[in-house]
């Protein structure tokens, strides 16, 4: 199938490691003295957000940016636990730019485009640099020099990490970046203030209107380029890692003014989170993938063992992933765990009182290398899985199971960040472009931070003075139209006054995607899940109880908009997981499957990009494909025996 | 931690109700079965769900992360900052730490520079404004040097990490018998005066940061430490004695 015009990827042509210094230089470039006069607007505060807004500010250009808490230091990215990754090879362990592009484009499961991700790779050590300049605190080793990890799906050791806190520790380095701008007049910062619209026109993004939590009041605010930077849709699952406030919103109505959605299918499954407790759970907290370095994992070898771990013989215990995975053992891929917890849980074989757990192991790390070691490196951890579960990891094993913790879908960009809506860009988890079907450990901080320090502050000036941009007033009609639907909506929640509580709805739409559209799919699955989602959502749309008012800091409020964001989204997540007839990364169809149960690629039929066009409320999708070659790494079946 | 694993708690909670900045606010109370596995928002999500469900408007808090990082939940639990457990967040704090038929009292953070915006939910960008001030390292994005080019000693790199840590939620201020959020702002000015990423603006740093801290309407430290007993990241009252020193030393040179 031919990509329409709408998908040019504007990758670059020429040799691979040449490709993005030739693409900058072929950019077009903006004097000094001219940036002022270009307003861009940053939607969302986490590592991709701050970065560029702090990046675009000092360059001079004139810049607001959002963020939905209180302040721009809580975003999400701050959760991070394990590290970040970078090419620098300081342990000369044969680590490069290309091994980095080449793990990640493998890890991803050959559905990334080549030229994004290398890129990734080489500015990734400029991140490092540029946070260290920063006063970043990573871990050092005695002489001073930075120390570096081995995280999931590599075989050297290039995760740069600050304790159990690199999330923390850049998004600090970014959002003090931010501050001093703040603090220069470059930057406004408008904080508990929520995007609910893109304002086009001409069909270009010119502008978002947002919602004051506070106050509950609508705003315009006008724009030569509109940045999104808002994170992924984990939350469509209910109970994710993702914190509470995440939401597909300002992506989805970005979608629905023009933006495709790549790939919405692949969610990735983390296979280290503390397992659910009881009904009320309100979210999963993920113990950072760093810990397979040391913990062994293994279930009973015989299904219903309800013995005490300790109580069971090492010859009655299965090592799995080490017996499946010689050469990768603890360390493959996220996808590649998580689908063997589920499937030895499947089994009958998992731990706990509801046997959807696998035992994570340190005994055999605290004899080798001694418990002040271990604490040394994961102490923040175990103590934070001793607060929820009550059960010291020092004594007897961690229990874990996947959680939903990362989206690879988003919305479709092009090479430069840009995405079919003309002036609207997406960084971070938000857009679709790096990690293919599946997300490497410590890619994503590596990420965020390349699109908001490296990437746009180079291409947004494509945008910005490749096209005329007419002067544009919030008084004009597109504004006034876009906010009149925004208040619209948000009057109908509160007027529904039905019989069921924001929550209720979010747990239902979490529990029916968790089923049918989690760690693994079926056609059938799906196909019933497709027809239950258009039910709920009906039935949101008829029953739901907000209370409270419009003009006021109102919570349930905010919510149901971004649950009834997600019961629509949810929806075109299950007909991309149904027309992607192939397994690949963290998308698992069970009717493609190998004899040993791994995943199946077709790569003759689905080596593409999926993007979905949004073609109006009565209107089906439309599915556009972009094709991905690849030149520079062969296409195998991806092994980590 | 107590162990009351298997059970349900019967709890009278007494919480506090404020419809906005400009109205005075009361305590209301409510009885809940809890089940001493749930986390304290968890348990706070069933009361607001149970009062949604009577048609009753629910209570506003702050939370986000729910995983201890973030610092965006607060409260004040039986008259401690994020509760009773050392080193916890309110998110992080779970209903093992109580008892069957215990009270408990639920609370915004209070402090003149943390107005309540409605229930249990406070403003704390002063904080922002505190870092605004010099919380960080003047260097643009573009190509600094090597980051190995700059061996920094590990002992000093920990203790940086050490106060690093800080994730901002304002316990300190809360805890504070005078209000002051000294522990917050000699956070920022330890974790930069121990680098040598920070040294070239080690002097309008601290009369910076100390100036808008004052400016906030925070109050003065007298040496009570609750800040530290409070801090749900172990932050110790050390970085405020080296703030002291910092800012004295900066008085002295700015001079």
């Amino acid at each position: 199938m031919n990509a329409p015009p709408k998908l040019d990827s504007k990758v670059p042509s020429g040799i691979l490691g040449d490709a993005w210094t030739n693409h900058k230089f072929a950019l077009p470039l903006i004097n000094p003295a001219n940036r002022r006069k270009f307003k861009i607007v940053v939607v969302g505060t986490g590592l991709a957000g701050a970065s560029a807004a702090a990046t675009l500010a000092e360059m001079g250009y004139k810049v607001q940016s959002f963020c939905i808490q209180d302040s721009p230091r809580r975003a999400h990215s701050i959760a991070a636990q394990g590290g970040i990754n970078a090419a620098k090879n300081y342990k000369g362990d044969g680590d490069s730019v290309y091994r980095l592009f080449y793990d990640t484009v493998k890890g991803g499961d050959y559905r990334a485009r080549e030229h994004n991700v290398h890129r990734l790779a080489e500015v990734s050590v400029n991140i490092i640099d540029q946070c260290v300049a920063q006063g970043v605190p990573f871990a050092r080793e005695y002489g001073g020099l930075l120390d570096n990890r081995s995280f999931g799906g590599a075989q050297v050791s290039r995760t740069f990490y600050a304790r159990g806190q690199t999330g923390q520790q850049l998004l600090l380095g970014a959002y003090s970046a931010l501050m001093r701008q703040v603090s220069a007049g470059r930057v406004e910062v408008r904080t508990r203030c929520e995007m609910v619209d893109v304002v086009t026109l001409d069909g270009i993004a010119r502008g978002i209107i947002t919602r004051d939590l506070e106050t509950g009041a609508f705003e315009r605010h006008s724009a030569d380029a509109v940045l999104l930077c808002t994170g992924g849709y984990s939350n469509a699952f209910y109970l994710s890692t993702n914190a509470k406030t995440c939401n597909v919103t300002a992506a989805w109505r970005a979608h629905k003014r023009g933006a495709f959605f790549a790939n919405p299918c692949y969610t990735q499954i983390h296979p280290t989170c503390i397992p659910v407790s009881g009904e009320y759970q309100s979210k999963l907290t993920l113990m950072s993938e760093s810990l397979r370095n040391d913990g062994r994992v293994w279930v009973p070898k015989t299904k219903g063992d309800q013995r005490q771990p300790a109580l069971i013989p090492e010859s009655e215990r299965d090592y799995y992933l080490e017996r499946r995975y010689p050469s990768f053992g603890n360390l493959v891929p996220r996808d590649v765990a998580s689908r063997n917890a589920k499937s030895v849980c499947d089994e009958g074989r998992g731990v706990g009182s509801t046997g959807l757990s696998v035992y994570l192991d340190f005994a055999d790390a605290i004899a080798r290398e001694g418990r002040a070691t271990i604490e040394a490196r994961y102490d923040n951890l175990f103590q934070m899985y001793e607060r929820i579960t009550g059960e010291d990891p020092y004594s007897q094993p961690m229990r874990i199971f996947p959680a939903v913790h990362y989206t690879m879908g988003g919305l479709w960009v092009d090479y430069n960040l840009e995405s079919t809506l003309p002036g609207l860009f997406v960084l971070g988890e938000a857009n679709f472009s790096d990690h293919g079907s599946n997300r490497l450990g410590a890619s994503a901080l590596m990420q965020g931070l390349a699109d908001g320090y490296y990437v746009v502050p180079a291409t947004v000036t494509a945008h910005l003075a490749g096209r005329k941009l007419e002067r544009i007033d919030t008084n004009h009609d597109a504004f006034a139209e876009a906010e009149a639907t925004s208040r619209a909506r948000f009057d109908k929640l509160l007027n529904i006054n039905g019989s069921r509580t924001v929550d209720q709805m979010h747990r239902a739409l979490g529990q029916l995607n968790w089923d049918h559209c989690g760690m693994a799919r079926t056609k059938q699955g799906l196909e019933q899940a497709l027809k239950q989602v258009v039910q709920l959502r009906e039935e949101f749309w008829s029953n739901v109880r907000v209370l409270g008012d419009g003009r006021s800091l109102n919570q349930a409020l905010e919510h149901a908009g971004r649950v009834a964001d997600f019961m629509e989204f949810s929806e075109l997540m299950m007909k991309d997981a149904l027309t992607r007839e192939e397994s690949c990364g963290g998308h698992f169809r069970e009717e493609h499957q190998t004899a040993e149960g791994e995943a199946k690629r077709d790569d003759e039929n689905f080596c593409h990009v999926a993007a979905w066009e949004y073609r109006g409320r009565d209107q089906q999708h439309q599915r556009h494909t972009e094709a991905l070659s690849f030149e520079n790494v062969q296409l195998t079946t991806r092994s980590y025996k | 931690m107590g162990g009351h694993n298997d059970e349900t708690l019967s709890l009278t909670l007494n919480i506090w109700r404020q419809s906005g900045p400009d109205t005075a606010g009361d305590f209301e109370t409510h009885s809940l079965e809890a089940s001493p596995a749930m986390s304290f928002l968890e348990m706070l999500d069933v009361v607001n769900e149970n009062l949604q469900r009577e048609g009753r408007e629910p209570f506003a808090f702050d939370h986000d992360c729910r995983e201890g990082i973030c610092g965006m939940c607060s409260l004040v639990i039986n008259g401690k900052p994020h509760g009773p457990e050392s080193e916890t967040t309110t998110c992080q704090l779970h209903m093992r730490s109580f008892n069957d038929g215990d009270v408990i009292w639920i609370e915004p953070f209070r402090a003149k520079a943390f107005p309540v915006l409605r229930d249990l939910i406070i403003d704390r960008s002063p904080l922002d404004r505190i870092i605004q001030a010099g919380g960080y390292v003047s260097v643009n994005t573009g190509a600094p040097q090597d980051a190995n080019a700059l061996p920094i000693p590990k002992q000093n790199a920990d203790l940086a990490m050490d106060a690093a840590a800080c994730i901002g939620c304002g316990a300190c201020v809360a805890a504070c018998p005078n209000a002051a959020a000294m522990l917050f702002t000699a956070a920022k000015v330890s974790h930069l005066a121990l680098l040598p990423q920070g040294a070239p603006e080690r002097v309008s740093r601290a009369l910076g940061m100390v100036e808008q801290m004052d400016a906030e309407g925070f109050g003065h430290c007298t040496n009570h430490y609750e800040c530290m007993a409070a801090c749900p990241k172990g932050i110790s009252t050390d970085n405020i004695a080296r703030m002291n020193r910092e800012y004295l030393r900066a008085s002295i040179l700015s001079r």
